[in-house]
């Protein structure tokens, strides 16, 4: 039973993010992109869903880390980071979806969504390819 | 700075954020688990066993969200008119991007800013300043284009 109840939490947890990106906002890429546009019209919704889920996981993470998992190291700042994360952001920008959105969109039966899906996967080979990750802990 | 008041959605937006924030809690503390979304679909990609269970339940759980809710958002287009090669484009490098840095707005923006992680907040900055770069240059051609 508590085998069981434990192979749920991340079913829920998948769920519960769902939920959360679909209430926020973060599904719809006008949105995404009125939240980058600081020089225009700018529509600051998504720094709240930012500071929503800080406020939530922080004080958690906090405690977990001190009573139930000893803090998992922070990695080093590093090129490919940088690199990286601003590749990501010029794709975030041009579309407004970044991955967790542009899955839920996908699989609610979104066309334009399904494409980018697919094109985000082969960009994730190739960056798997160039030796990105090891996915260290299962 | 015009803030667009008539879109501004501060309770949807913050309730949303906090039902973000308890999916990532309850997995980190169930298991020690990171709930980033483009680690998990990645990771899955590349064909690896190890926690491919965990990772596939999650990613059913996200993509059931817009069913249980009656469907996606009416209109949920772009703000900015993208041609679909753009588009694609776009797709690889957010894929491309987010494997090399190992981590998105949820990994590194969700879990690592709770995690007080420098490496994440870097991250964030980045793609943070690369979006709204790659939005104002959006906005300024279809300003030039009108």
């Amino acid at each position: 039973m508590r085998r069981l109840l434990r192979g749920c939490v991340p079913l829920v947890a998948g769920l519960l993010f769902g939920i959360g990106l679909m209430v926020s906002g973060m599904v719809v890429p006008a949105k995404v992109q009125a939240f980058l546009d600081v020089g225009g019209r700018w529509d600051p919704s998504l720094a709240l869903v930012m500071g929503g889920a800080i406020g939530v996981a922080l004080p958690i993470f906090r405690w977990a880390g001190r009573r139930r998992f000893p803090a998992p190291p922070h990695g080093p700042v590093d090129g490919p980071l940088v690199v990286g994360s601003l590749v990501f952001g010029i794709g975030w920008g041009l579309s407004g979806y970044c991955p967790g959105p542009a899955l839920l969109a996908a699989g609610g039966g979104n066309g334009e969504a399904m494409g980018y899906v697919f094109a985000m996967g082969l960009g994730m080979i190739l960056g798997t390819r160039a030796g990105a990750p090891d996915f260290r802990r299962a | 700075m015009i803030i667009d008041w008539a879109q501004f959605t501060p309770g949807a937006s913050l309730g949303g954020g906090a039902l973000i924030g308890l999916a990532a809690a309850i997995l980190y503390l169930a298991d020690g688990r990171i709930a980033g979304v483009s680690g998990i679909f990645g990771a899955v990609l590349s064909g690896t066993r190890a926690g491919l269970e965990w990772r596939l339940a999650f990613l059913a759980g996200l993509v059931a969200a817009p069913w249980l809710l009656g469907g996606l958002p009416a209109g949920a287009l772009a703000r900015f008119d993208v041609p679909l090669p753009i588009l694609f484009l776009a797709g690889v490098l957010t894929g491309y991007g987010t494997r090399i840095a190992r981590g998105c707005t949820s990994g590194h923006g969700v879990c690592g800013l709770s995690r007080l992680s420098p490496r994440s907040l870097v991250a964030v900055l980045c793609f943070l300043g690369a979006g709204m770069a790659t939005v104002t240059v959006l906005r300024l051609l279809s300003e030039a284009r009108a």
